[in-house]
């Protein structure tokens, strides 16, 4: 079981979507409600590199249910912790 | 609709020069753009030597967004894309449009996806991790991948088509452009073709014993068209792109006219009567030659310049052949013949696009460019045309009408007319 702070998350996280976003003032002031697609125009397909690099980046497994619920920063977050949490 | 066709843009990503201004000089000098390759020697093929561009990736981030950057993997694309966009901005246009350009359309041209970006495709599904490759294989791996690149990038509604003719890709890629703004469907069209010779597919030629094996050690000799010590072709990668477009539409809006685009004729040998898959029929070859000139409504006096294919294999003696018996002409009264690929190799599917470029700046600043490594000429050859007409020093001549074509596997042919703009 690893423990990160929401905090400690969304810092990595901004480092995960950096490359899939051109609007990087969004980027750095993204909070929990910031929509991924509709805020920081990211492409609907690039958003399972996103979650490829997540995978990655925490050494985890997102499965289709859970990256389905992965809309905003908070989900995203959410769905992270609580795969952190069952390693 | 004034039923002519000018070149107003112009872009290459060439062995031998980036860019227009490096081209034309490279071409001007008879400067060689094959290079020795080290992993080939390590990977034993017996043709080491290659025409690659110095080409920087990190560059394609001054034409793409940085999103679109992350992730492109496939070289063909990337050339594709820098020479679009540069024949784009030379046209005088902006990139960026809010709304789709319903007038313009895009011809553009390649082989194959890059597979040596694939080999990591193939490697993670035998690894059982499919799930890892992401969003952007796919746009990489199909035939479209450069067209749906450049067009998405300039925002492009008109035909958008893949052509693949083999070697015969970029001229047809060209006269199918023509072709639609001549018959009116498009009033711009932005064609051309890409090519990037990765390991795999260089090995497969490799082992075809095409290629030229005997100047390992002297890579800028080692693409020798039409001398007797010519012993096959010498891969080259690049690409090149033209902006052709309706001449009283590029007149209203003021554009820049390179020259023009008489006519062509793109055909096939049906590898019959000694066509074969990789042998051109030589009644196709005169056919297509012919039908180019007819179509353009000039005659073969009129042409100053024959840009050959010319791969340097035992296929140029009868090239020649073909074109005199198709321009009518004895052993002196062919016009000047040079083969660009003596300087930057075959460039497969690139090469008809990239030696298009080079035909039309022989037209516009007036000269034409040597043939180099051709200091011994095949007797064979010599017993066809006067040698007088096989420069190997630039020459500087008013250059008003070039005849450009381009000979491909599965016995496609391809022919361009392109002329001064009078």
């Amino acid at each position: 079981m690893i423990i990160m702070t929401r905090e400690e998350i969304l810092s990595e996280l901004k480092k995960v979507i950096s490359p899939y976003t051109t609007n990087k003032e969004m980027l750095a002031g993204i909070n929990d409600d910031t929509d991924l697609i509709k805020d920081l125009k990211i492409n609907s397909a690039n958003l399972v590199d996103i979650i490829i690099d997540a995978e990655a980046k925490y050494d985890i497994e997102i499965d289709y249910d859970s990256a389905d619920k992965m809309v905003n920063v908070g989900n995203c977050i959410d769905v992270i912790s609580e795969k952190l949490a069952q390693k | 609709m004034s039923g002519r066709v000018v070149v107003t843009g112009m872009g290459v990503i060439s062995p031998n020069g980036i860019g227009i201004p490096a081209f034309l000089h490279a071409i001007q000098n008879g400067i060689s753009g094959i290079k020795f390759i080290q992993r080939y020697r390590d990977l034993n093929f017996s043709c080491q030597v290659a025409g690659m561009p110095a080409f920087e990736w990190e560059s394609l981030k001054n034409y793409i967004s940085e999103v679109t950057f992350h992730g492109l993997k496939g070289t063909n694309i990337g050339y594709g894309l820098a020479a679009a966009l540069d024949a784009w901005a030379d046209s005088g246009m902006p990139y960026d449009t809010e709304v789709p350009r319903w007038e313009t359309g895009c011809v553009f041209g390649n082989s194959i996806a890059d597979s040596e970006a694939m080999k990591n495709v193939i490697a993670k599904v035998d690894n059982k991790e499919a799930k890892k490759l992401g969003s952007r294989v796919v746009e990489q791996a199909m035939n479209s991948g450069v067209t749906s690149y450049i067009s998405g990038r300039l925002g492009l509604g008109n035909k958008i088509i893949t052509n693949s003719a083999a070697c015969a890709t970029g001229t047809q890629a060209i006269l199918m452009g023509y072709e639609y703004i001549k018959h009116g469907y498009a009033k711009r069209m932005l064609v051309g073709s890409a090519e990037h010779v990765d390991t795999y597919v260089y090995g497969a030629f490799d082992s075809m014993r095409v290629l030229s094996r005997k100047y390992n050690d002297e890579p800028e000799k080692a693409s020798r068209p039409m001398s007797i010590t010519a012993g096959g072709f010498v891969p080259g990668s690049g690409a090149g792109a033209l902006v052709l477009e309706d001449l009283d539409f590029a007149l209203q809006r003021g554009a820049r006219i390179y020259a023009e685009v008489l006519g062509g004729s793109t055909n096939s040998g049906g590898q019959r009567l000694g066509g074969t898959m990789t042998a051109a029929n030589s009644t196709g070859v005169t056919r297509c030659i012919t039908e180019a000139m007819h179509t353009s409504g000039i005659q073969a006096g009129h042409i100053d310049l024959v840009s050959g294919h010319l791969t340097a294999t035992n296929a140029d003696r009868q090239e020649i052949y073909n074109w005199k018996q198709a321009l009518g002409f004895n052993r002196e009264g062919m016009p000047l013949v040079n083969s660009l690929k003596s300087m930057i190799g075959h460039s497969l599917s690139a090469a008809g696009s990239i030696e298009t470029v080079a035909s039309i700046l022989q037209i516009v600043h007036g000269f034409v460019h040597p043939n180099i490594n051709l200091e011994d000429p095949n007797p064979e050859i010599e017993a066809l045309i006067s040698l007088d007409k096989l420069p190997v020093k630039m020459i500087k001549k008013e250059v008003n009408i070039v005849a450009k074509a381009n000979f491909g596997f599965g016995d496609v042919n391809s022919c361009l007319i392109l002329s001064k703009y009078k």
